[in-house]
C-alpha cells in the first residue's frame, strides 16, 4: 500500500476532490444566495461574483418581509427559538432519565431491564407515525397538543433510546471494580455512581447527548403533526415558510442557513465524539 | 463480560446478605429494587410507545373516519382486504420498496468507495471524513428544500448545468418521470455519509496481518478486496445496510418536503400516504392499517437486524 504510483496519486486526487464537491457545493451555493437578492438569484448563467447584501437576513431578524404586496410578518426567529428550547429541554429530560437507567442496564441483569432494552430497540426502527397518530388523537384529550411539554415529552422517544443505548455501551466497557472498591470503602452506592462511574463515562454521554441534541433538532415529523405554527421548530417552519412567502428565494435561503447552522457547528466542533457515538450507536450498541 | 458481571453481582449479594442482619437485608432488598427505580422512566417511555401502538391496531381494525363520527365501527381486516385490491395501496407498495431499493444500493457503492478512498488515516483524509459529516447532520427537511432551491427551474443552479448538457426543460421534482431520482439524490447526499462512516470504521479495524501477509506474497489487489477486504467488512455492510434500509423504507422528510407526495401520486411512500389519509381524508382507520403493513416489514427486517447487532454486541463487549 505505501508504494503508490504517482498516477495512482493523480486519481485518489480528483475522486477526492469530486466528493468533496458533491456533498459541499449544496451548502456553500445555499450559503451564496443567501446573500443574493432576488435579481442576482435570477440571473442566467449563475455567477459567484455579485455584491452579497444582507437584506435577507435582516428580514429575517425583524420579522418583516417586504413584498411587492405589502408586508409579511415572519416568525421565524420565534421557529429558531423553538427549536432550541425544545431540542435542549428533550436532551436534558433524556439524560436525567437516560443516564440512570442506561447505568441499572449496564450493572444489573434483570429480566425487566433487558425487555426494556428491547422494547426500546425494536421501536428505534418501528415508522414513527404509527404511534404518532395515535398519539395526536390521545393529544387532544390530553390537552397537550401544540405545547411544549408534550412535544418535549414525546421527543424522549428520539432522545431516550439513543442514550440508553450509547451510554449503556459505555458503562458496559468501564469495569465495576473500582466502583466496587469504592462502595466497599463504605460509599452508597449514589456516590459510586456519581463520583466515579459518570465521570468515567463522561465521553459516551457527551457523544449520546451531542446527537440526541442534533436528532432532536433535525425531526419533522412529530412537530408536523403535534405543533401549530407558533410551537414550530425550523425544519416545520422553514417549509411553512416556503409555502407562504413563495418566490422570497433569499429569504429562504437565509432561513436553511439559520436552520442548519447550529447543528453543523456542533458536528465540526464535536466530530470525534459524533463519529464514535454514531459507529457505537449503529454496530456495538 | 455479561456472564462474569452477574456473577460477580450475584457474589457480591452472596457476600452481603450472608450476615443475617437486618440492616444488611435492607442494603439486600434496596439493592434488589434499585435497578427498577433506576429503569423506571424508561420504562413509562416503553408504555407512552406501546399504548399508542397498540391503539393503531385496534384502530387498524376499524371504520373510522374523522368526518363521519357515526360510522365507526368494528370491521375485522376490511381495511387490510380492500388494500388488496386498491391500486394506491399497491402503488405506495412499489414505490416505497423501490425508493428503499436504490437509495441503499447506491449509498452502499458510494460509502464503499468513499471509505476505501479515505481508508488511511492522513490528515487530509480525516479532515475529508469530517467535512462529509455535514450533509449527514443537515436536517433531511432542511436538506430536501435546500436541494429544492438548486433544482429550481427559474434559477436553480442545477438546472442550469443539465441545461448546459443539453437538457432543456429538466423539471426534477415535478416531472412524474424524474421526481424519484431527484428524492433519491437528495437522500443519497444526506446518508451516503452514514454508510461511510460505518465502513471506515470498520475498515480501520480490520487486522493488518492479512494485507501483509498478501502485500508481501505480491496479490494481486482485486484478489486482495475481493477474498480479504470484502469479507472482513460483511459485518459491517450488513450492519450499515439494515440499518439504512429501515429508516429508508420509512423515509417521509424528504419526499414530503420535496413534493408531498406528488407529482400526482408518484412518490406516495408509505408514510406520506398515511399521513394524507389521516389529515386530508380523516380515514384514521385505513391509515392505521397502513402503518401495521409498514410495520409489519420493518419488524421483520428489524428482528434481521437485531440478531445480528447482538451478534457484534457479544463479539465487542463478550459473550452474554
Amino acid at each position: 500500500m505505501d508504494q503508490t504510483s504517482t498516477f495512482e496519486k493523480i486519481t485518489r486526487g480528483i475522486l477526492i476532490v469530486l466528493v468533496l464537491l458533491f456533498f459541499l457545493f449544496p451548502i456553500f451555493w445555499i450559503l451564496l444566495m443567501s446573500f443574493q437578492n432576488n435579481d442576482q438569484i435570477l440571473r442566467i448563467p449563475p455567477s459567484i461574483a455579485f455584491e452579497p447584501t444582507l437584506q435577507n437576513y435582516t428580514a429575517l431578524l425583524t420579522g418583516k418581509l417586504e413584498t411587492a404586496a405589502g408586508d409579511l410578518d415572519i416568525a421565524f426567529m420565534r421557529n429558531l427559538g423553538n427549536s432550541l428550547l425544545l431540542s435542549t429541554c428533550a436532551v436534558l429530560l433524556s439524560l436525567a432519565l437516560g443516564v440512570p437507567a442506561a447505568y441499572a442496564f449496564a450493572r444489573f441483569k434483570f429480566r425487566l431491564g433487558e425487555n426494556i432494552a428491547f422494547t426500546l430497540l425494536s421501536f428505534r426502527f418501528a415508522p414513527p407515525l404509527l404511534v404518532l397518530l395515535p398519539l395526536s388523537l390521545y393529544f387532544k384529550q390530553l390537552g397537550l397538543t401544540d405545547t411544549y411539554v408534550g412535544l418535549i415529552w414525546v421527543y424522549q422517544l428520539i432522545c431516550l433510546p439513543l442514550i440508553l443505548w450509547i451510554v449503556r455501551g459505555y458503562f458496559e466497557d468501564i469495569s465495576p471494580d473500582i466502583e466496587n472498591a469504592y462502595r466497599i470503602a463504605g460509599h452508597s452506592w449514589w456516590r459510586a455512581f456519581s463520583r466515579i462511574a459518570i465521570p468515567l463515562a463522561r465521553p459516551g454521554i457527551a457523544a449520546a447527548a451531542l446527537l440526541a441534541f442534533i436528532f432532536a433538532w433535525n425531526n419533522f415529523i412529530f412537530a408536523l403533526i403535534l405543533a401549530s405554527a407558533s410551537k414550530q421548530p425550523v425544519t416545520v417552519g422553514a417549509l411553512a415558510f416556503v409555502t407562504a412567502s413563495g418566490i422570497q428565494y433569499g429569504q429562504i435561503a437565509a432561513a436553511i442557513v439559520l436552520s442548519v447552522t447550529p447543528t453543523l457547528l456542533l458536528a465540526l466542533y464535536a466530530q470525534r465524539y459524533l463519529v464514535e457515538g454514531l459507529s457505537l450507536g449503529a454496530v456495538k450498541g | 463480560m455479561a456472564l462474569s458481571d452477574s456473577v460477580r453481582s450475584n457474589m457480591t449479594l452472596a457476600a452481603k446478605s450472608s450476615p443475617q442482619t437486618s440492616a444488611a437485608a435492607r442494603r439486600w432488598s434496596m439493592r434488589r429494587a434499585l435497578p427498577y427505580l433506576l429503569s423506571l422512566p424508561a420504562l413509562l417511555v416503553c408504555i407512552g410507545i406501546l399504548i399508542p401502538f397498540f391503539t393503531a391496531a385496534y384502530y387498524s381494525l376499524m371504520r373510522f373516519r374523522l368526518n363521519l363520527p357515526m360510522m365507526k365501527g368494528f370491521i375485522w381486516f376490511d381495511n387490510y382486504i380492500s388494500f388488496l385490491s386498491d391500486a394506491a395501496f399497491w402503488n405506495t407498495m412499489s414505490i416505497s420498496l423501490t425508493y428503499a431499493f436504490v437509495t441503499v444500493t447506491v449509498e452502499l457503492a458510494f460509502g464503499l468507495g468513499i471509505a476505501l478512498l479515505l481508508v488511511r488515516p492522513t490528515r487530509l483524509n480525516n479532515a475529508v471524513s469530517i467535512m462529509l459529516l455535514l450533509p449527514l447532520m443537515t436536517a433531511p427537511a432542511l436538506a430536501a428544500l435546500m436541494w429544492k432551491l438548486m433544482t429550481n427551474p427559474n434559477f436553480g443552479i442545477l438546472s442550469y448545468f443539465v441545461s448546459l448538457l443539453g437538457f432543456d426543460d429538466f423539471r426534477w421534482a415535478s416531472d412524474p418521470r424524474t421526481a424519484l431520482l431527484t428524492v433519491v439524490l437528495v437522500d443519497v447526499w444526506v446518508y451516503t455519509p452514514f454508510i461511510m462512516i460505518l465502513l471506515l470504521a470498520g475498515l480501520r479495524s480490520l487486522p493488518k496481518q492479512p494485507f501483509e501477509a498478501a502485500a508481501l506474497d505480491g496479490v494481486p489487489r482485486s484478489f486482495v478486496f475481493f477474498r480479504i477486504t470484502l469479507p472482513m467488512l460483511m459485518p459491517y455492510i450488513i450492519t450499515a445496510t439494515l440499518f439504512r434500509l429501515l429508516d429508508s423504507i420509512q423515509q417521509f422528510d424528504i419526499v414530503y418536503s420535496m413534493t408531498q407526495g406528488g407529482p400526482g401520486d408518484r412518490l406516495m411512500v408509505f408514510q406520506v400516504q398515511a399521513y394524507l389519509e389521516f389529515f386530508q381524508y380523516t380515514n384514521v382507520g385505513r391509515s392505521a392499517a397502513l402503518m401495521i403493513v409498514l410495520w409489519a416489514i420493518t419488524y421483520a427486517l428489524s428482528n434481521l437486524f437485531i440478531k445480528h447487532w447482538l451478534k457484534l454486541r457479544e463479539r465487542a463487549h463478550g459473550p452474554a
